[in-house]
């Protein structure tokens, strides 16, 4: 038994925390949530100069050769530091689409600049209010060309590559889209977390490439999604974990009635609540770590419970992180409505709680008839 | 990361499957269960056990053998519980007597002592019980009020203790009681063990909600106990408390049904007005609440078991798991009955579905998040020994306890 990272894989962690937090403390943060950037340029040349973006991805595609759970451990340093860059986009989404559903030309091409930081990439799936579901897309592809909008798209105004998905003549494909190229336009959108930005792009007959052979993608981009899940639960956990680290600071200077508040067991109980969640998902993360590093077939089930837990914790964390802090939790002054922001986008990105409860239990209902 | 076990607990794990394939009832899914403590015919099924994981080499895993264990390494009991808890068999005898009150002996008991009780208790024929909680002492245990008098030789004990499992079926216990009530609570008290035979020990069963009697009020008249029988010294029972309570056995997958894979069966089979309870929205992001809680505290068991098998010492973190799973069981008795409606009133086993499994552990769960450290306690623990939060503060630690307020309880 041993379910625990390797001494190599804590240096990595130490390696990560200490660069971030010179690199992506709460003051570069905050220019970010505070400027006209949408991301912080400098901290995303030093994460490729580190080689990070390419963690995970084989060596003969420029990548570190690695592995997923190396990835992970940088993800959960990710998420604690807030670090605002298209991480999660290039390197989650869009490098996972092409490694699973590029040819291997495409892998070799594409990959390489991502592993190198030269691309900014991600993956444009929703439209709009309600869920990204196959029946309702309306982006087309044909020939070579799509049309249609698509939004919110995490780092749509800064990617350059798009991993588009669209309904191609045999179902839902996915196509890569030059977004600097021509019949592309888009626009920023406000959002409640302003340092991870998203844009709404619009395809009018712009030059695509498919990604594989042009059947129906649907299956393969729900792998893509639960990949991602696994290492969203990453940045998850890191998020909910320096939620709890700040709570209990400051439970422990602040005076109230003569005594610390964390002396208090009203708010002791909200604090234990806040670590057992994180907990929690903490360990169902590991195993969504084991599962993607192994591909195992508990990789579905593994990575629905992965999320499900993992934007628990952290909404549930972020917002009692804010209760705790009193009257200060909620100025804007304060850090807390950085991780309280950032705790509702990730929940959301890659679709609802309530989305992916449905399938946990899908596919715990179909791991039972098998 | 990997889960598997290293070629030595590989092969230990085999040799308990071995054992248990070849004496007990493997557990088949959707079979259901009843918890059988406080049966007739408990006590005697429970020995002829304890004889057999004796004989066989599987009681006192972790302790020395010259006090009849196996001398064997933490993991190696987690291995065993992990595999036992797959098969039928009596259990709730022997758990507080060889978790707690053996290993307090054989940490403040003579070389003599420990020689005359440690096998016995070990190979069945002895069951011990642990005397702590009084009616006035529950989660604040140090409150406890009976009283030992030292007379010549012997301790006179008058008193009573609450909640005492076992008692009206154990042959030894140990007990903590106030010697100085005019020093601090924490340091007036004294610690012994006795036979629970001795004149002047009365033993009354407690009916529980559930209907069962799992525990009882034990009552003692004069009931003296020889100095010998001191563990610890005296005004120093608080110290060999914590030993006993240091022992509450390690955390490991014995929750009693129903969990996620009850309620989950439950689901797929019961039919609401429009179809089965398990296409229905709220059903579903229900059934995935108690699923993550479920494998979350397995994958912290396994992170535990990691810790173990490099030889270190888990730390208080394991609390959560009997906080989380004492309060998914009653909220899942709770939901699985609402699902059937008025029919959920009924608990008569030969038509409530799943053999009243979900009325029953209505009635039983809430004792699961009182015994063995409160919901509340539990919480205190984490935010004082993982979080590092200030204790509360005491207004009766530096008081005589002679001299602290005592309201109505």
């Amino acid at each position: 038994m041993n379910f625990d990272f390797s001494d190599d894989q804590r240096m990595l962690r130490d390696h990560a925390r200490r660069f971030l937090s010179e690199r992506s403390g709460p003051a570069q943060v905050r220019a970010v949530l505070e400027g006209e950037q949408s991301y912080d340029a400098g901290l995303w040349k030093g994460m490729g100069e580190l080689g990070w973006m390419g963690t995970a991805l084989p060596e003969e595609f420029g990548g570190l050769g690695l592995g997923q759970v190396e990835l992970c451990v940088i993800a959960e340093e990710i998420g604690r530091a807030l670090a605002p860059t298209p991480f999660s986009s290039t390197v989650y989404l869009a490098a996972n689409a092409i490694l699973l559903a590029g040819s291997e030309e495409q892998k070799r091409e594409r990959l390489t600049a991502l592993a190198a930081g030269e691309t900014i990439a991600t993956l444009a799936l929703t439209e709009g209010n309600g869920a990204a579901t196959a029946a309702a897309l309306q982006t087309r592809y044909a020939d070579g060309r799509i049309s249609g909008s698509k939004t919110p798209v995490a780092d749509g105004d800064i990617a350059d590559l798009a991993v588009v998905v669209a309904k191609g003549a045999g179902g839902p494909v996915l196509c890569l889209v030059d977004l600097t190229g021509e019949g592309v336009r888009r626009e920023t959108l406000g959002t409640i977390d302003p340092t991870r930005s998203h844009a709404t792009i619009s395809f009018d007959n712009a030059p695509a490439e498919l990604l594989g052979d042009g059947g129906d993608q649907w299956a393969l981009l729900e792998q893509v999604m639960d990949r991602a899940a696994i290492l969203f639960a990453f940045e998850q956990i890191g998020g909910a974990q320096a939620c709890l680290e700040m709570a209990c600071d400051y439970a422990k200077e602040r005076y109230a009635f003569g005594r610390p508040i964390g002396s208090f067991q009203a708010v002791k109980h909200k604090l234990a609540d806040i670590y057992m969640k994180t907990e929690l998902a903490r360990s169902n993360a590991y195993f969504g770590a084991w599962a993607l590093s192994t591909g195992a077939a508990e990789l579905p089930v593994a990575a629905a419970a992965a999320r499900v837990a993992g934007s628990e914790a952290f909404n549930f964390a972020a917002a009692e992180n804010i209760q705790t802090h009193g009257g200060m939790g909620f100025t804007w002054e304060l850090d807390c409505h950085m991780y309280y922001r950032r705790a509702k986008l990730l929940a959301l990105a890659l679709g609802s709680q309530k989305r992916w409860k449905d399938r946990l239990i899908d596919r715990l209902e179909q791991r039972n008839a098998a | 990361m990997d889960f598997t076990d290293t070629p030595e607990e590989a092969e230990y794990r085999a040799k308990v499957r071995a054992f248990l394939d070849a004496n007990a009832e493997r557990k088949e899914p959707g079979k259901v269960f009843k918890a059988r403590y406080g049966a007739d015919d408990l006590i005697p099924l429970a020995k002829e056990w304890q004889a057999k994981k004796y004989a066989a080499g599987f009681a006192g895993i972790t302790m020395p053998k010259e006090y009849g264990g196996q001398g064997g390494s933490q993991m190696q009991q987690v291995i065993y519980n992990q595999e036992e808890a797959g098969y039928v068999l009596p259990r709730g005898v022997y758990e507080i007597g060889l978790g707690m009150c053996i290993p307090t002996m054989l940490t403040y008991a003579t070389e003599e002592q420990k020689q005359r009780y440690a096998a016995p208790a070990l190979r069945g024929e002895e069951i011990w019980c642990q005397l702590f909680s009084e009616p006035s002492a529950g989660s604040d245990l140090a409150g406890l009020r009976t009283r030992c008098v030292r007379d010549g030789d012997d301790w006179v004990i008058n008193g009573q203790k609450i909640w005492t499992s076992g008692a009206h079926f154990c042959d030894y216990g140990v007990i903590v009681t106030r010697s100085d009530p005019t020093q601090p609570k924490h340091k007036g008290l004294t610690y012994f063990f006795l036979d629970m035979k001795s004149p002047g020990v009365e033993v009354r069963r407690i009916q529980q909600i559930s209907g069962v009697s799992n525990f009882n009020e034990v009552f003692f008249t004069d009931v003296r106990i020889p100095d010998a029988q001191r563990l610890g010294a005296v005004g120093d029972g608080w110290r060999v408390s914590l030993t006993t309570l240091m022992n509450e056995r390690l955390a490991v997958g014995q929750t009693p049904a129903p969990d996620f894979d009850e309620i989950f069966a439950f689901a797929r089979q019961f039919e609401l007005e429009d179809g089965p309870a398990i296409r229905d929205a709220e059903v579903r992001g229900k059934l995935a609440d108690w699923y993550v809680q479920q494998q979350g505290l397995k994958y912290t068991q396994f992170r535990t078991m990691t810790a173990l098998s490099r030889g270190q010492t888990p730390g208080p973190e394991a609390s959560i798991t009997k906080v989380i799973s004492a309060n998914k069981r009653q909220q899942i008795a709770q939901y699985a009955m609402d699902l059937m409606e008025q029919g959920g009133i009924v608990n008569d086993e030969a038509s409530a579905p799943m053999r009243a499994m979900f009325q029953e552990a209505l009635l039983s769960s809430p004792s699961g998040r009182i015994a063995g450290g409160t919901d509340e306690i539990l919480r205190n623990i984490i935010a004082e020994r993982v979080l590092g939060l200030p204790a509360d503060i005491r207004v009766d630690k530096d008081v005589p306890f002679d001299q602290l307020p005592t309201g109505k309880g």
